[in-house]
């Protein structure tokens, strides 16, 4: 557990500013029932999870989403079943340690519904599923903080991407789905526990990475504004 | 001013920024795009633009065309037909045509192409290219711009033979996306923010649209722009737009497209249009020629809703260039326009002429939330589908080729 090998006393490190940016590769696996959807699942690239989950974020996506992954929208809109849509919506990423616990709880979910509902085996979607990966880049933007009151300057100007990676794509780096943010913010001991905690309560799927960024930078200014150099 | 500058103003700075870093480890090499035209099409529409984009941003970037004869141009043809679904077989003397077209060109292009870091071949024209460099140093993508999501098999596993080899594949969307032994990457397609197309255009040469086509500007207007070919149903927004009229009698339509079309069943659509056009002076039938740019443009801007009531859609530009004019579609439930028309937010997604009906009724009695939808159809474009993403999702792949096929690729 890395944030409690981290003792408060141990010098700030910088913060090393960070880009990515992602492109999506399809895996020729498609779905046209919940069965099918469930099969694909249990043999895809876990990579795939991943895509379908967080990815979103930064591909092609309305901001104001229904639901917090495909795999809901889809049981939603293409195969019309709200049960199984609702359930699959509320799957939390972060309640699991890794993408195959993940994987295998939508499995699970599916079987769950498979077995509730009969008509559900044999319901063809009106629009196919399609199961893709993604590849992520990240790059050095070479930018580096050394004061948390830099935050102030830094998070306004951030790129979308940056934002995802620091905020998002940090959930699947980091142990206890953390940010880069909050276990930098660590290395200052207790000064900054409640900000720390506010950057750990975001709630990232919702809104679009620029939101993120305003929510970001209202957050830091009231917590560091008066450290900013 | 730079183009990056230019471009900078439409799609924001950062997103400018995030393209040189991105672009930094390629600074220096040798990328070749490859089609078979300069001029006209979507393809060489975004070339025109990709290639000085790219050389700005530090690489050595080229465009070079393939040449080629009648046969040659009537097996292309076919092949692209086939690739859309349409059962056509290919005699072997125009495969043949293909195949020497390519063997006469890959002389002229041979060392070009060989000593690049990255080839990228557009189409189905230039395919065999590929096999015939081999001593090919660089990573070679075959670049799918067709909707081949039900080939015609035959001449697929025709084509799968030149395309089989290469590093990487890209198709527009994953449902075009076909069995082949390489990453298949998926590029959405993207509209050029400051083309003639899809520039700002002063009030006037919007306003110049109504005198010129005998519109009344006081009265709703409906638009689709598209080819008169079935699978754009022009025959169903005709009817939708009747269904309309009698809650909104003061409606107008205008169908535009192009006259010239491959479909062998475009005539007869056309005619279609035309006689039930005739019946009704507010329904108006614009055949305009194929460089009308503005005139579609302005015509876009005009007009409060746009449709585009596909039965079948490979992505659907014609959707995107209206939803960044601040326009709110009402689109067919098809293809990529799923991807860009969300119901209730940027548009209406409808599956019959009574669906579009409705929703032409509601946005004409909701004119707030029509501008509201408008707007942000106009933000979703921006963040999603200009020019600038599709050569950040072309240097990113550029990237990943270069790093191998793990799913996380860490530079520096």
């Amino acid at each position: 557990m890395v944030k409690k090998t981290l003792a408060a006393d141990d010098p700030p490190e910088e913060f090393a500013v960070k880009d990515c940016a992602l492109v999506a590769i399809a895996t020729g696996r498609k779905a046209l029932t919940a069965k099918e959807l469930r099969d694909h699942l249990l043999a895809v690239e876990v990579g795939s999870v991943y895509h379908h989950f967080w990815g979103g974020l930064l591909h092609a996506h309305f901001e104001e989403r229904e639901f917090n992954n495909d795999f809901a929208a889809w049981v939603k809109h293409g195969l019309h079943d709200s049960i199984l849509a609702e359930r699959l919506a509320m799957l939390d990423p972060t309640d699991y340690p890794d993408l195959e616990e993940l994987r295998q709880e939508i499995v699970d979910l599916i079987d769950a519904r498979l077995d509730e509902s009969e008509s559900l085996h044999w319901t063809r979607a009106s629009q196919q599923f399609e199961l893709a990966r993604s590849q992520i880049v990240i790059f050095d933007t070479g930018n580096r903080l050394s004061q948390a009151g830099e935050l102030v300057d830094l998070i306004p100007k951030l790129s979308a991407s940056s934002i995802f990676y620091h905020l998002i794509d940090a959930r699947r780096r980091l142990p206890e789905h953390g940010n880069d943010f909050s276990l930098w913010l660590l290395r200052f001991g207790e000064e900054y526990t409640d900000l720390r905690a506010e950057l750990d309560g975001i709630d990232p799927y919702f809104g679009s990475l620029s939101e993120l960024r305003e929510q970001l930078t209202v957050m830091v200014h009231r917590h560091l504004a008066e450290s900013a150099p | 001013m730079s183009m990056l500058d230019e471009y900078a103003k439409v799609a924001g700075r950062d997103v400018i920024e995030h393209l040189r870093q991105l672009s930094e480890p390629l600074r220096g090499m040798k990328l070749v795009h490859v089609n078979s035209t300069r001029l006209g099409g979507g393809v060489a529409e975004i070339l025109d633009k990709l290639v000085p984009l790219t050389r700005e941003l530090g690489l050595d970037a080229r465009w070079e065309t393939i040449s080629g004869e009648g046969e040659f141009f009537d097996c292309t043809k076919g092949m692209h037909n086939a690739l859309q679904g349409i059962r056509v077989d290919i005699p072997p003397h125009l495969l043949e045509a293909y195949e020497k077209t390519n063997r006469t060109n890959a002389e002229r292009l041979r060392s070009t192409l060989e000593e690049a870091d990255f080839v990228f071949i557009h189409d189905p024209q230039p395919a065999p290219l590929h096999a015939l460099c081999p001593n090919r140093r660089g990573k070679w993508v075959w670049r799918c711009h067709i909707d081949a999501s039900h080939p015609h098999r035959p001449v697929w596993r025709y084509l799968r033979n030149w395309v089989k080899d290469y590093d990487a594949s890209v198709f527009s969307l994953a449902a075009f996306a076909q069995s082949l032994p390489h990453p298949q990457y998926i590029v959405s397609p993207s509209i050029d923010p400051l083309s003639e197309k899809n520039m700002e255009l002063g009030g006037d040469e919007v306003a110049s649209v109504y005198e010129r086509f005998e519109l009344d500007p006081s009265r709703p207007l409906v638009l689709q722009v598209s080819r008169f070919d079935r699978f754009k149903d022009p025959v169903g927004v005709i009817q939708a737009y009747e269904l309309a009229k009698k809650f909104v009698p003061s409606l107008q339509l205008v169908l535009a497209g192009g006259g010239a079309t491959d479909d062998p069943e475009g005539e007869a659509v056309l005619n279609e249009v035309r006689a039930t056009a005739e019946l009704d002076p507010d329904i108006h039938v614009l055949l305009l020629p194929s460089d009308a740019h503005r005139t579609i443009n302005a015509l876009q801007r005009a007009a409060p809703i746009v449709l585009q009531k596909s039965l079948r859609e490979g992505f659907g530009l014609t959707v995107t260039e209206a939803m960044w004019k601040g326009k709110a579609v009402i689109g067919g439930d098809v293809g990529g326009i799923r991807l860009q028309v969300i119901n209730h937010h940027t548009g209406f997604l409808v599956n019959t002429p009574e669906g579009a009906a409705l929703r032409i009724r509601y946005l004409l009695h909701q004119p707030d939330k029509l501008a509201e939808m408008g707007e942000k159809a106009q933000g979703f474009v921006r963040d999603n589908f200009l020019i600038t993403r599709h050569l950040r999702e072309y240097l990113t792949l550029m990237v990943a080729l270069l790093h191998g096929a793990g799913d996380r690729i860490e530079l520096g």
